[in-house]
């Protein structure tokens, strides 16, 4: 489904990401882990068309879409939420949405018909039951709690009908019991939708419950990658990034 | 829903057009259809602005280019080129829409101020040519000679009353069709845009051209503003493509309200009302119009019709909220 080559990329000679190759089978669940600076969002932004990559191929259904402008790589089935909701907050949660479905139909520079879109509306209202925010959704996004906005980030994103998700640390600035929360709900959407989910996260507790397969990036490199079970009884992870409290924590 | 939106904007725009014409009735003095004249074309000019500003987050401080561009392209294609006024009507808005395309291209890819003062550079260099270019535009002295108001489908707009209808008509025409394009998928992705372009752009929507037709859009109707004011003082003078025009349709959105749809009007009204009244009192206009956009800019930043909105809607919450206080639930 997705397979990145060789993807490289500096900023003022530090190499931020440094040789990576990874591929990521349709319809898995992955998390990206690694220390703070270890390149994980670059890599997002990488693939997702925020950077041009310096070298690499990220391929994507059989397409090498690398240094493709963002708005062309979602449209070949990419879907992306971030660390910080990115949302529009003089509109309402439904407003949103709906036009995030407009531009997922190309229906976004409609002239002549009045929004919303009729074709648009049962589209809408599906990916709100699917996150949860169907009962706000007349609500400004603004005005939504923390969580809620991080929710309606990422149903932005499904309103694309994305083939891969990449969400940027979705329990970022949660408490405990909110953050497993979160996680169930992305969780539930990825079993319901089979679609291939990346996300970046810090919770490991997290990470060795959710994620079917786990790749740790250290320095823009590729540090590791495996099950679970594989990577938190890797030494070098340990050593970078675990610590050594992880090894006896084995299941 | 949809059809009732629609229905309830046209009904909206009967109702004015309605009103609007019943008015000389109340006030017969030319003095009134004057200043109605007058406040259709900014009203169209400093709302085509809004789109820029206030729905696409876009500050442009060069929209006086388009109003100016529209007046001379107007009264030039009347006066040297003998066209009806439908004909002429057309050309300038194809014009408008062409140079609105050209310079919209080179600016929205520019960030905030930059924008702004790219819009601003562009504005001063039509001025200039206008100064310049004296055998076509009459140079600083404005076009001589008058505009041609030939008779086209039975009106004559060289009769002031049918000029005050057919500016009417214009004005109420233009507002419903920038009305429809803000509540048109277009205008949500703009306000999308508006908000958070990265994100927009993250969701496949290609940020600079929705930029660049609300710019096309927002030019082609600066332009009819600049056509009523030129055919209504059978003119076109620089002063209409000066800086100073684009800082009054700012400040008749400060005015009126950007978050409005209708608030640039009330602005557009406000600011000549306050030109007509102050400038017979004292000679010192600009004093007294600085005291009041200073007094809207620190006391009401929404604007008047801002300020209403957020009245009625705290009103109507309160009164919701008593409602429902009052019923037992169910």
């Amino acid at each position: 489904m997705l397979t990145i080559e060789h993807l490289r990329k500096s900023f003022g000679g530090v190499a931020a990401i440094n040789d990576v190759s990874l591929h990521f089978e349709p319809g898995s669940l992955t998390a990206v882990i690694g220390p703070n600076g270890a390149g994980k969002t670059t890599f997002f932004n990488l693939i997702t068309g925020a950077y041009r990559p310096d070298a690499g191929r990220v391929v994507l259904g059989g397409e090498d879409i690398a240094g493709l402008p963002a708005p062309v790589i979602m449209r070949r089935g990419m879907g992306r939420a971030f660390q910080v909701a990115s949302i529009f907050s003089s509109l309402t949660v439904r407003e949103s949405i709906l036009g995030a479905v407009n531009a997922h139909r190309r229906d976004y520079a409609q002239l002549l018909r009045r929004f919303p879109l009729a074709r648009a509306q049962s589209h809408a209202d599906e990916v709100m039951e699917l996150v949860g925010l169907s009962a706000r959704a007349h609500v400004l996004s603004g005005n939504l709690s923390h969580g809620d906005q991080k929710l309606l980030d990422i149903a932005l994103a499904l309103a694309l009908e994305p083939r891969v998700l990449l969400l940027d640390e979705p329990t970022a600035g949660m408490g405990s019991e909110e953050r497993w929360q979160m996680i169930e709900t992305v969780h539930q959407l990825w079993a319901r939708k089979q679609i291939t989910l990346i996300f970046i996260e810090h919770d490991m507790d997290i990470v060795f419950k959710y994620a079917q397969t786990i790749r740790v990036l250290s320095y823009g490199k590729v540090l590791a990658e495996g099950t679970a079970e594989q990577v938190r009884r890797n030494p070098a992870v340990i050593e970078a990034y675990l610590g050594a409290h992880f090894e006896g924590r084995a299941a | 829903m949809i059809r009732s939106a629609l229905g309830r904007d046209l009904l909206f725009a009967v109702g004015g057009l309605i009103l609007l014409a019943a008015l000389p009735l109340v006030f017969p003095g030319k003095a009134f259809a004057d200043f109605v004249i007058r406040l259709s074309a900014f009203a169209i000019y400093a709302t085509s602005l809004n789109l820029l500003i206030g729905y696409g987050g876009l500050v442009s401080f060069g929209h006086g280019l388009f109003y100016g561009l529209g007046a001379y392209s107007f009264a030039l294609l009347m006066q040297k080129a003998g066209t009806s006024i439908p004909l002429a009507f057309a050309l300038t808005i194809l014009i408008n829409g062409a140079v609105a395309a050209v310079i919209g291209a080179i600016c929205i890819r520019l960030k905030e101020i930059y924008f702004s003062f790219l819009t601003l550079a562009f504005q001063m260099l039509l001025h200039s040519l206008i100064i310049a270019w004296t055998s076509v535009t009459g140079g600083d002295q404005g076009l001589t000679g008058g505009v041609p108001r030939p008779p086209f489908l039975g009106i004559r707009l060289d009769d002031p009353r049918h000029l005050y209808f057919f500016c009417c008509a214009v004005l109420v025409v233009s507002l419903f069709i920038m009305r429809h394009l803000v509540q048109s998928p277009f205008g949500y992705t703009l306000r999308m845009i508006r908000d958070n372009p990265r994100r927009a752009a993250f969701l496949g929507i290609h940020v600079w051209r929705i930029r660049l037709l609300a710019f096309v859009v927002a030019g082609i109707f600066g332009g009819v503003g600049g056509m009523l004011i030129s055919l209504f003082v059978s003119s076109a003078y620089p002063d209409f493509a000066y800086w100073t025009v684009s800082g009054e349709g700012v400040f008749m959105i400060l005015l009126g309200g950007m978050g409005v749809f209708l608030g640039p009007l009330a602005g557009a009204g406000i600011l000549l009302l306050l030109n007509d009244l102050v400038t017979r009192l004292t000679e010192h206009y600009s004093l007294v119009l600085g005291i009041v956009i200073l007094a809207f800019a620190l006391g009401l930043r929404k604007g008047v019709l801002g300020f209403l909105k957020d009245w009625w809607t705290k009103r109507a919450a309160g009164t919701k909220g008593r409602q429902s206080a009052a019923t037992p639930a169910a």
